[in-house]
């Protein structure tokens, strides 16, 4: 644990994160912007999980090994999802929510 | 000591945060992004979690911040400025987000956390033998199918970014006779299932 720092100032900054997040995604319109915001978003919960098995539970690991997957499920989120931005922009040549309203059928 | 360089990293990445959803130029985005990537593996730091620092700073710093400025640089010109969302988007979307971490932060400030005062350091060998432990509470069925989650992904990326234009044009140059071929060895193959 941090000397000094209690639980609930590391679970405000996460929150803080967390909801800067949440804006982004609503008010960006950009594909790669909102796939950013998701990133922080993501970041802060896996902040939250190791946190608190480091201050509540330190003699327990399900903490750490769930973060540890939810950042594999991230990166193979984020590979799918830079590899379905770019064939759209092959196809409509944008990658503006706003533009993308044909689906393939 | 520990104290102000908390209180340094958290106003880093709250900052960096900010200005990576609000930034116009993409690429300045990405690199803010990195800050508060950075300043997560900082935190893994001082909470005595080398191991997780380390794969932050690996899987996020190194392999998706270079993932997302390469699309950055396929998609964009570096120049080019995002257009802002509407400002009674942005107010209204504003509220709805400090409305929401009002909310949390009265749940967390009224919930009385029970802090522990011993001090465990965990080393990478313990998470090693947890995740490959076959014991009652040991996480080798979920390690497996991440595993199997990564190869999928890795095949679904490269089918999807290739695209069909390669793929459509062989079957139309096959001739109608080689259509019987088949058959007969699908034919051999099921009679080879039954036996084994």
């Amino acid at each position: 644990m941090i000397p000094g720092i209690s639980i609930t100032e590391i679970l405000t900054l996460t929150s803080i994160l967390f909801f800067i997040g949440i804006y982004g995604f609503i008010t960006r319109t950009n594909l790669i912007s909102m796939l950013i915001s998701v990133e922080i978003i993501l970041n802060s919960t896996v902040i939250n999980f190791v946190i608190i098995n480091k201050y509540l539970y330190p003699e327990l690991l399900q903490g750490v090994v769930y973060s540890l997957f939810i950042i594999a499920v991230a990166a193979a989120e984020t590979a799918l999802a830079v590899a379905i931005i770019i064939n759209l922009y092959k196809q409509i040549s944008s990658v503006d929510v706003k533009e993308t309203e044909t689906l393939k059928y | 000591m520990e104290k102000y360089i908390f209180y340094v990293l958290a106003l880093i990445m709250i900052v960096s945060a900010i200005a990576s959803v609000s930034s116009r130029k993409m690429l300045r985005s990405v690199v803010y992004l990195l800050f508060v990537l950075i300043g997560i593996a900082g935190i893994y730091f001082m909470a005595d979690y080398n191991f997780l620092a380390a794969i932050q700073l690996t899987v996020y710093a190194g392999g998706i911040i270079v993932l997302i400025i390469f699309s950055v640089l396929l998609v964009h010109h570096i120049d080019m400025e995002l257009e802002v969302a509407k400002k009674s988007k942005r107010i209204i979307t504003a509220l709805a987000s400090l409305i929401g971490l009002g909310v949390f932060l009265t749940t967390i400030y009224s919930h009385p956390f029970v802090e522990t005062t011993t001090a465990v350091t965990t080393t990478t060998a313990d998470i090693g033998f947890a995740l490959l432990s076959t014991e009652a509470g040991g996480f080798i069925l979920p390690f497996e199918v991440i595993s199997i989650l990564l190869l999928a992904v890795m095949i679904g990326a490269i089918v999807i970014a290739k695209g069909e234009d390669d793929t459509e044009e062989e079957p139309k140059e096959t001739p109608v006779v080689k259509q019987e071929e088949p058959v007969e060895k699908k034919e051999e193959l099921l009679e080879n299932e039954v036996t084994v």
